[in-house]
Parts: structure tokens; C-alpha cells; sequence
């Protein structure tokens, strides 16, 4: 059996790209290590009756176009807003997030009300960001050295997009793109604790501090998601984030594809410069006339494939790739709801993120340990409670809390983590949560501890980089993941990359799996099925 | 009387109810028989409170009680307070003699509108900013290097106002004697054993006068009101008479007749004073001020837009309606509209590009879709450009004004 694609790792952009290919009529077979699917979008038990994120923990920026195509909500997903969210200031206070405009400009002038005017023109401006990137995350990069008509078209339509841009925005862009969170903020707010919300968003997943340039890039590419069309509004996958593979594997299921877990891959084979399947840990083969890889652009060409069929010139690029893991997770059973002190009863904010750093200064700190080869010992923390809103994941009254901890180190000190530095580092979490929730650790049934260590060695994301690598300016469009190879494609012929490592990249948005599988049924002359281009900024 | 004032004891729970209460919030829920409420600037207004054309025709029959409460207030004191003005707005602040107002704008360094309001001058180095939205940035950014405070005050006022043709009675009824007060200037009484201070100001082209106090002495005010001005049938109005009534007097409403450049995401949105009609306000020659190279370079080269008074044929509103010219091209857009009662036209503003809004302007239709039991009657009516107010009676400028 010779299969069409062959595709390895059933993570989200995987699974993208699989039923894309499946539905345009290829034979498509994914390969996955674990036992289970979903990659870094995957929830488990690991404690009866509760279900867990275990990684990926939110959705926003998941395409709404890849929904629809895929008819995803048929198969079981649905994605639910967030109610809220709160940032515990030192003193026993709070900055709250509220849904209600009023409500929210309300809880800034408490704070600072010169700040409560200036979030509207702070909104409008990333929002004007936004708007301006949205269209290019369903489209392939231009590679801008190509003379190709294809490149050449897309280059003209880069340039329209940027030429339609004043000369004023055409100046805020390129600043923008290039500068840090931290000098962004200070160009709208004064107050440390609003400057420290809006810097979150900024710092996830990536190995930089709020203070180094190209963090607002970040804060982009976390807010040009929506909810049903609430740009930058963040939502929980009921079920967990695993609902979202879940129902790409029934999509896949449904459009013909098939799945097989439990082994993974040892080795891509390739002959006479083209690839022609993969040679599974167990031994077996599975044959293709093209492999899909969703693993990461190090783990795909320094793990599994020869160095000799590669160019040096690619290898070195592909090894200086920045992937670097900077964040690691606590994923906690709860018996009970915890108990903030500086929350009101009954207060909204727990329905949504919820963190503990209240100023840029001490977010800078904590990446200050991390330079220095230690997980942070006041951590930055991405907080939340699922269950707050999602009734599925554990029996009534009980909890799930997904706690996302930065910054973590892919090595401490140089050395490999321990299982010790792994008990530390929890403790860490769990005590900084404590000090704001009294008899919060009473409370914890079971937790699951990941390090870089656990996101490498289970996930299989190289140093535990949630991204699949960092989304600084020198690793984005046409070089991401590096120059030449940003069109999904590798030097070796029938090798395609489509996790997110590629272009748009990271975050659970699925739109390296869809460009890939676009690239591929453009190879092969194979008319797309089922592929929407991505809906209109208007 | 005292305003009996909730005070809530934890400032954490305003998510509870996130639109605030106006100060006289206690009489307009009470008159509120439709229940008819809808926000506006943070806070929660009537709408309509029991019947809309019997509140329009109020407004120009006798005499009405509009709650001002949400308008923001920003008090600007201090040595610097006239040059600060002169910089941030268009008008000239320093030839606004104490006790006057003038509307005016604001606009960004590229000339566009920010916002309009009026302006009080309540001392030498003390005014009052009346506006539709929010600038406390921008306010603060533009005062760096000015000897002058800037206060946001919203709160700490409570305002209605009292519009028609026999408001100057009612006030006189009330014990208020402005018979000598001209259209944009004020006066201060004792009142409640606080002040009351008496604007001859409005949003309706109408006489009428802006009453301005402290929270505290609100209920009062209202109660003296209404009871002075029994005899002539006042009532409280909702925002969608005086909607009505702004139309017909040609006043535009920030974020509804133009989008303020703050606030547009969109950067082909935005207004400058040319494009809404608003250039005569400029002074040119008092220095420099915020916009003024971007409106120099503009008036040489000419804008894009213009903002006109459109008469419609018919007697169909055509509220947000595409104006084409020559039915086929796209050339505009309207703002706002209705059927005057007043003037019996069917009238409506609009943005339209140069030179539909004078040497095109013979051939303008706008398409007009008006729903009639569930289908859509598609209309394209004869629209003609013409002079702005629709509504201009003597009465608004008579001074001493009449009793009725």
C-alpha cells in the first residue's frame, strides 16, 4: 500500500493538512507516536473523572475558515468565550478584565484614570495591526527572491496591502513590528498593573522579556484571533483543547483518511533525493508518494533525516533556528473552586486568565532567571479554570486549573532537569498561587509537572518551544522557518513541512496545516476541495 | 432636600451594574413609563419616555427636560488655561469673554477631527470642556509645557436641559430671571443653598438654556422645574426626540455624523473640519494650534469630502442611506434623518465626495429600502442639497426672549 501523503504527528496543523489532502481525494495516512492524538492540542485523564488541557490550554486564533471547511462543529467542537480575567496586584488587589466595555473602563480608572480613556485608542491601534496581518495568515509567504509570476503576484499583493497604509501607519507598523512590549505600552499607560495585563500576551510561549525588541510583534500574534468574529477574544474548546483534534480525527475519519498511533517515526525515507515514506520505531514502513511532516523544522531534519541529503547550507540554518523552550505547566485537579482574596464572590474574573505579576519590571526579572539557566523563581503565570465555564471536565463542583509558567529553561544551569528541579519548579507555582489563594494547596488532588523536559520528551517540541520556534521578525513570512523554505516545502523532493515551524506559525490556529495542504494540491495539480480563502477584512 | 446618594461600599462591584446612574436618575426612571433605556457614555438613559412625537412636538411647542448627565466634562484651569485652548481647538479661547461659550473642535496633528463640544469660560483661567467622548490622553499630552490643570469632571456635575419656546418662562417661573441673558452666555444664581448656573445654550436650535449644578442639589433643580413649569406642560424628553430635533436644527453628533479619528480603525474614515462643514470656526490668524499646518495645506489643495443638509422627495426617512449620483455612482453616504414634523421636509445629513455636494450635486438620489410588513419597499428618491439649519425660528435668538 502506497499511500498519497503520508503525515507525521497527529497534532492540529497534521491533522489540517491530512483532511484537506483527504478531502481533495488523496489517500492519506497519519502516524503518531503516543498512544493518543493531538500533539500540543490533546486533553487526557490522568485523574479519574477529570480531563485535562495538557498543554495548548485556550483558542483564539484556531481559523474560523478551517472550522467551517472542515465542519468541525459537526464533529464535536465548540468553542466557548471567556467570561473575564484578573491581575492580582501585590497589596491584595486586583485589576480586573471585564467583557462589558463600561465595566472594563471602570475597572482601569480604579486603577488609573487617565488609563481607562487611553485603552480605546490602545484597542483601535492593535486592532489596526491586526487587520492588517489577518489576510496574510491563509496565504502561502511570498519568497521575495523568486522571479516566479506566483511570487511576484503575491510581493504586488503585500505591497498593495502596505502601500494602503498612510504614511503615519506605514511608520507605526514598522516600529511596531520591531520594538518591545514594554516601549509599546509606554506609549499609551501609566499604570504598572494595566501595562503588565497587556504585556502578557507578548511574552507567551517566546524566550524574550517584555523589555526585548520584537515582543510586540508577540502580543499580535496573540490578539489577531477572535471568537465568532470578537477579534482578540480568547475562548475554552469544550472538552478540553483535545476536542479540537478530536474532531479533526472524526473529520479525517469521515473524509476517508486514516490514523495510526503508537509508534513513531524512526527515519524518513528518502531515495534518489525524493521521500518515500517512513520507517516507524517499531519497524514497520509506511509507504507514500509524499511525506508530510508536522514535526518541528529541527526535529524533521536533525532527527529523522539523513544530514548527507541536505544541503550545509540548509542544516546550519535549520540549527540556528531560535527554539528556544522558555515556559513549562502545572495541569491541577481541584477538589474545590480556589478562593482569591482580592476577588469578590461570585466575580466573573475567574471565568477567564488569570496572573500574578503586576509590572513589566518583575516580568523582566523572572526572564532575568531564565538567562541565567533557572526557572523563575517569582514566575509569570497564565492561569485558568476551565471548569469555571466548561461543565464536561470534571464532576460538578470540582476543578481543572491550567496553570501556563514562564519562564522555564530547556536546561538548568546547563544541566538536564531532574525530577527534583521538576518538584521545585511545581512548588514554585503552586506556593505563588497559595499566597493569593489560602488553602488553595489543600485543595489539589493530582497535578501534572511539565518542563521543557516532558514537552520535549512527550510532545515532542524541541526544547519545549510551544511555537515550534520563535516568532521574532527574523523567523516570520518568508523566512520562517528559514530563507528559501518557506512554501511548506524542504530540499528533499516529496518532504513537506506543515506544523508551525511554518508560516503563519505557532499557537493552536491550524493555518500551517491548511497552507501546506493548499502548496501540496498545487504541486500536484489536484484542485483544492473544500478550501475557503480567508474571509474578508472588511 | 438632599439627593439621597447610594454610595456603594465596595468600588470593586461597579460590574454589577457597569451603566452608572445620572444624579437625577430617581426622577427619570420614574417617568420612564415605556422603560425605554439605552446607554450613553457610561451611563443609562431614556430613550423614550411615553410617547416620542408628543416629546418632539414639546420640544417646539412649549417647554422640555433633557438629562445632559453623560456629556464629559473636563475642567482646564490654571495661568496657561487660554493658551492651552488656543493651541488644542480651532476657535480663539482667548477672545472668549468670562462668562461665554463656544462650540468648537479639536482635531489630530493631520487636521482631522477628534472631537467637538463647547467650551465655558467660567473664570480668566477656568473652563469647562463639554464633549461627546473621551481625550484625558490627549488632553494631558497636549498640555506639556502649559501652566494648566487639567481635571476630568464628569461627575461632579449634574446637568439638564431645558429647551423650547417657553423654557425662558418656565425659568422665570422657577425664579430664574434670564431675560437678558444672549444666546452663548451664562449666569450664575444661589440655588438650594448651592449654585445653579444657567447657560443659554442647547442641541435643539430652539430657545433654550443648559442648566448646570452640583449632584447634590440635582432632584431639586429637576422638582423646581417641573413644578414651575406645570402651566406649560413641561416634560422630560428621551434622547430620540431631541434626535428629531438636532436633525431639523443640522447638529452633528460625534460617532454618528462623523467618526472622530481617535477611534477610526479604519484610517479612511476620518473628518476634517472642511469635511463637516465646521472651517468657519478656524482661526487662522491667532497662532499656532494643534491641525493647523495639515488645514493650511488642505484649504490650498481642497478635501475629499463635504457634509451637507439634504431635502428628500417624498415622505419616507432615509436613515443610513447610499447616496448615488445619477443613480449609478456611489458618492455618499447619510448620517441622519427623518421626517420633520417641524418643517414638514423630509430632510437628512450627509457626507458626500467633492463636488456632488455643489457643482454635481443636480443629480443626487439615495436608495432607500423602507420595511413595510416584513418586505422591503425599494425606493432611489430625488435628493436635493440644500442650506443647513432646516429650522431656524427668530425666537432662538430674541433677546429678551419671548414668554412663549
Amino acid at each position: 500500500m502506497i499511500y498519497d501523503a503520508v503525515i507525521i504527528g497527529a497534532g492540529h496543523n497534521g491533522l489540517v493538512s491530512a483532511c484537506y489532502l483527504a478531502r481533495a481525494g488523496l489517500k492519506v495516512m497519519v502516524v503518531e507516536k503516543n498512544d493518543w492524538i493531538g500533539g500540543a492540542a490533546v486533553s487526557r485523564e490522568l485523574y479519574p473523572g477529570f480531563t485535562y488541557s495538557n498543554c495548548s490550554y485556550v483558542s483564539s486564533l484556531f481559523r474560523p475558515e478551517i472550522m467551517r471547511d472542515l465542519e468541525l462543529p459537526r464533529h464535536g467542537l465548540q468553542i466557548l468565550p471567556y467570561e473575564g480575567g484578573a491581575l492580582f496586584t501585590e497589596g491584595g488587589d486586583y485589576l480586573g478584565m471585564f467583557r462589558n466595555h463600561e465595566a472594563n473602563r471602570r475597572e482601569i480608572e480604579r486603577h488609573s484614570p487617565r488609563d481607562a480613556e487611553a485603552y480605546d485608542r490602545y484597542a483601535r491601534d492593535v486592532l489596526r495591526h491586526c487587520r492588517f496581518i489577518r489576510p496574510m495568515l491563509l496565504r502561502t509567504a511570498a519568497d521575495p527572491a523568486s522571479f516566479r509570476p506566483r511570487d511576484i503576484a503575491e510581493l504586488a499583493w503585500m505591497g498593495k496591502q502596505m502601500f494602503g497604509l498612510s504614511e503615519m501607519a506605514m511608520y507605526d507598523m514598522i516600529r511596531f513590528w520591531t520594538m518591545s512590549i514594554a516601549d509599546f505600552l509606554d506609549e499609551y499607560f501609566e499604570n504598572p498593573a494595566v501595562k503588565a495585563y497587556q504585556a502578557v500576551a507578548s511574552i507567551i510561549g517566546t524566550a524574550l522579556g517584555p523589555m526585548s525588541p520584537g515582543t510586540a510583534y508577540v502580543l499580535l500574534h496573540h490578539a489577531m484571533g477572535d471568537v465568532d468574529g470578537n477579534v482578540g477574544a480568547w475562548g475554552f474548546s469544550r472538552g478540553g483543547m483535545g476536542s479540537i483534534t478530536k474532531a479533526l480525527s472524526a473529520s479525517l475519519k469521515a473524509a476517508g483518511g486514516e490514523i495510526r498511533t503508537g509508534s513513531g517515526v524512526e527515519r524518513i525515507l528518502v531515495r534518489n533525493g525524493r521521500a518515500t515514506g517512513v520507517v516507524l520505531e517499531n519497524g514497520d514502513e509506511v509507504l507514500g508518494r509524499r511525506v508530510v511532516s508536522n514535526m518541528d523544522v529541527k526535529r524533521t531534519f536533525l532527527k529523522h533525516v539523513e544530514e548527507a541529503e541536505l544541503p550545509a547550507s540548509f542544516v546550519k540554518r535549520v540549527r540556528n533556528f531560535k527554539i528556544r523552550g522558555s515556559s513549562g505547566k502545572l495541569n491541577i485537579a481541584l477538589d474545590r473552586a480556589p478562593r482569591f482574596t482580592a476577588l469578590p464572590e461570585g466575580s466573573p474574573c475567574m471565568k477567564g486568565d488569570m496572573h500574578f505579576t503586576d509590572s513589566i519590571e518583575k516580568m523582566e526579572l523572572a526572564y532575568d532567571d531564565w538567562k541565567a539557566g533557572h526557572y523563575s523563581r517569582d514566575p509569570f503565570q497564565d492561569m485558568m479554570i476551565p471548569t469555571m465555564i466548561d461543565p464536561t471536565m470534571t464532576p460538578p463542583g470540582k476543578h481543572f486549573m491550567s496553570c501556563f509558567i514562564q519562564y522555564a529553561p530547556p536546561k538548568i544551569e546547563g544541566n538536564d532537569w531532574t525530577d527534583a528541579d521538576r518538584d521545585a519548579f511545581a512548588d514554585t507555582v503552586l506556593n505563588q498561587i497559595e499566597a493569593h489563594a489560602p488553602g488553595f494547596k489543600d485543595s489539589v488532588l493530582h497535578y501534572e509537572v511539565r518542563t521543557p523536559r516532558e514537552l520535549e520528551r512527550e510532545v515532542g517540541l524541541t526544547e519545549g518551544n510551544i511555537f515550534q520556534g520563535e516568532l521574532t521578525f527574523d523567523q516570520l513570512l518568508f523566512n520562517r522557518p528559514v530563507p528559501g523554505y518557506a512554501q511548506y516545502r524542504s530540499p528533499i523532493k516529496d518532504l513537506w513541512i506543515c506544523g508551525s515551524s511554518t508560516h503563519p506559525g505557532g499557537g493552536v490556529m491550524g493555518a500551517p496545516g491548511r497552507n501546506a495542504a493548499a502548496e501540496i494540491l498545487r504541486d500536484i495539480k489536484t484542485p483544492k476541495k473544500d478550501m475557503s480563502d480567508a474571509y474578508a477584512v472588511l | 432636600m438632599k439627593a439621597e446618594k447610594t454610595v456603594r461600599p465596595d468600588p470593586r462591584l461597579h460590574y454589577l451594574t457597569p451603566l452608572r446612574q445620572t444624579p437625577f436618575h430617581a426622577r427619570t426612571s420614574a417617568a420612564n413609563r415605556l422603560n425605554s433605556w439605552g446607554p450613553w457614555g457610561g451611563y443609562t438613559t431614556v430613550l423614550e419616555f411615553e410617547d416620542l412625537a408628543m416629546e418632539h412636538s414639546a420640544i417646539r411647542n412649549s417647554a422640555t427636560v433633557y438629562d445632559l448627565c453623560p456629556m464629559v466634562k473636563y475642567r482646564v484651569s490654571g495661568p496657561g488655561a487660554a493658551d492651552y485652548l488656543n493651541r488644542l481647538t480651532v476657535r480663539n479661547a482667548a477672545k472668549l469673554p468670562v462668562g461665554a461659550v463656544h462650540y468648537t473642535i479639536w482635531c489630530d496633528d493631520a487636521g482631522k477631527i477628534i472631537d467637538d463640544g463647547t467650551v465655558f469660560r467660567l473664570a480668566g483661567d477656568d473652563f469647562r470642556i463639554c464633549c461627546q467622548e473621551r481625550h484625558l490622553p490627549w488632553l494631558l499630552d497636549s498640555a506639556i509645557g502649559f501652566d494648566v490643570r487639567v481635571r476630568e469632571e464628569t461627575e461632579d456635575v449634574a446637568a439638564l436641559s431645558l429647551q423650547g419656546p417657553c423654557s425662558y418662562a418656565v425659568l422665570k417661573a422657577a425664579g430664574f430671571d434670564v431675560a437678558a441673558l444672549k444666546p452663548f452666555r451664562m449666569v450664575t444664581f444661589p440655588f438650594d443653598g448651592g449654585e445653579l448656573m444657567v447657560s443659554r445654550t442647547g442641541f435643539t436650535g430652539d430657545l433654550g438654556y443648559e442648566l448646570w449644578t452640583t449632584p447634590d442639589h440635582a432632584l431639586p433643580l429637576w422638582d423646581r422645574l417641573f413644578e414651575a413649569g406645570a402651566p406649560w406642560g413641561i416634560r422630560p424628553i428621551g434622547t430620540q426626540a431631541l434626535d428629531i430635533a438636532r436633525t431639523e436644527a443640522g447638529f452633528i453628533i460625534t460617532n454618528l455624523d462623523f467618526v472622530p479619528s481617535h477611534q477610526a480603525v479604519r484610517e479612511d474614515r476620518v473628518r476634517s473640519p472642511f469635511e463637516m462643514a465646521l472651517d468657519w470656526m478656524i482661526d487662522w490668524d491667532k497662532g499656532h494650534f494643534t491641525g493647523r499646518r495639515a488645514l493650511l495645506e488642505e484649504r490650498a489643495k481642497g478635501s475629499q469630502w463635504a457634509f451637507v443638509g439634504l431635502d428628500i422627495e417624498g415622505n419616507v426617512s432615509a436613515e443610513q442611506s447610499i447616496i448615488y449620483h445619477d443613480k449609478k455612482h456611489e458618492v455618499g453616504q447619510i448620517t441622519a434623518a427623518c421626517w420633520s414634523p417641524t418643517v414638514k421636509r423630509n430632510i437628512a445629513l450627509a457626507y458626500v465626495k467633492r463636488p456632488y455636494h455643489a457643482g454635481k450635486s443636480g443629480n443626487l438620489w439615495v436608495e432607500v429600502y423602507a420595511m413595510r410588513e416584513l418586505q422591503y419597499a425599494k425606493l432611489m428618491l430625488r435628493a436635493e442639497v440644500c442650506e443647513r439649519p432646516f429650522f431656524n425660528p427668530a425666537r432662538r435668538r430674541a433677546t429678551p426672549p419671548g414668554m412663549f
